[in-house]
């Protein structure tokens, strides 16, 4: 049962990700994604005296989108606390050079740094933000990784292609310079 | 209750992988957009692939139904482009910093990261935002 603790490879774990764009439409001709679950959640709290009418619609009708995502926070907890690996990530030799002339002490300990995880006032407004930045973009892109890079570049879309364009873009700038900006 | 069960256990397994990929990992998001190793790139590709040789063969097979009695059907994505580039600028500024998109945030507060949990709260905040926002935005 080693397997269930250790790390699993890309040539694994790649098409297990990829098998959830058939797995979807077998079993409700659904089309997987993920952030729509972020809007369903907008719309279950929205306060009827504010009513963004983008919000205002019968959430009930996506309830298992939100069960798929309630399973990969069981699934998060089942890989990361009871099979979690005690080994740290095992990052190529250059990316260990990097974090470490970024101020890291130990890179890759857990899948998150401690420096910019662990609770205080300025790593939660950092997280916060970002969070909007991912929030925001999902949306008005109208989906996120699962959405466009794999359903939507599985499925020869091209909406999908500008999105992920889009997508590595940002986040190529994000990770030069924001980052070690921000840790230096 | 049952007929959501296949979405809890296909969600269950997407969450497993996502962590025990690591593609949950913010180490493993930096080192993907340094080019530093082949690990984010090889789940990308091959996950494509499936993807795209099931949903073809699904295709090929015509007129199916799902569990649920529903034809299958591929949709397709609205026609545009500005909002698909600019919301996918905005959205990879945030995973560059976080190195969390919106699967990972919900398998890494699965895994007890009171980090995740923030970033999910910034996550609905900002998709509310949009909404409100929304009409004067360029699509």
């Amino acid at each position: 049962m080693d397997w269930l603790y250790h790390p699993w490879p890309w040539y694994v774990s790649g098409p297990l990700i990829g098998l959830m764009v058939p797995m979807m439409l077998f079993i409700g001709n659904r089309s997987f994604g993920i952030s729509n679950n972020l809007r369903h959640l907008c719309a279950i709290t929205q306060p009827p005296n504010v009513d963004v009418d983008f919000f205002r619609y019968n959430w009930k009708e996506h309830i298992w989108s939100l069960v798929f995502v309630i399973g990969t926070g069981l699934g998060g907890y089942l890989a990361g606390i009871v099979f979690a690996n005690p080994e740290p990530v095992l990052l190529s030799q250059a990316a260990q050079d990097m974090l470490l002339s970024w101020g890291f002490t130990q890179p890759g300990a857990f899948l998150v740094p401690d420096e910019l995880f662990h609770t205080s006032v300025r790593n939660f407004t950092f997280l916060f933000a970002s969070g909007v930045l991912v929030g925001f973009g999902t949306r008005y892109a109208g989906g996120c990784t699962s959405g466009h890079a794999i359903t939507g570049l599985s499925t020869l879309q091209l909406p999908s292609l500008y999105a992920v364009l889009g997508i590595f873009a940002g986040g190529l700038f994000s990770s030069w310079f924001l980052v070690p900006w921000m840790l230096i | 209750m049952t007929r959501y069960l296949p979405y809890l256990l296909v969600g269950v397994l997407f969450g497993f992988v996502l962590i025990k990929s690591e593609a949950a990992s913010w180490y493993r998001i930096q080192e993907m957009f340094h080019f530093q190793s082949f690990h984010m790139f090889g789940i990308m590709f091959s996950a494509i692939v499936t993807a795209f040789v099931t949903t073809q063969i699904i295709k090929r097979m015509g007129q199916r139904k799902a569990m649920d009695g529903q034809s299958i059907e591929i949709p397709e994505k609205p026609a545009g482009r500005i909002s698909y580039i600019a919301g996918g600028v905005v959205f990879g500024l945030g995973w560059g910093l976080i190195g969390l998109c919106p699967g990972p945030v919900f398998a890494l507060a699965g895994a007890g990261s009171v980090g995740a949990i923030v970033v999910l709260a910034g996550a609905l905040h900002g998709t509310w935002l949009y909404g409100a926002l929304k009409h004067y935005l360029p699509h």
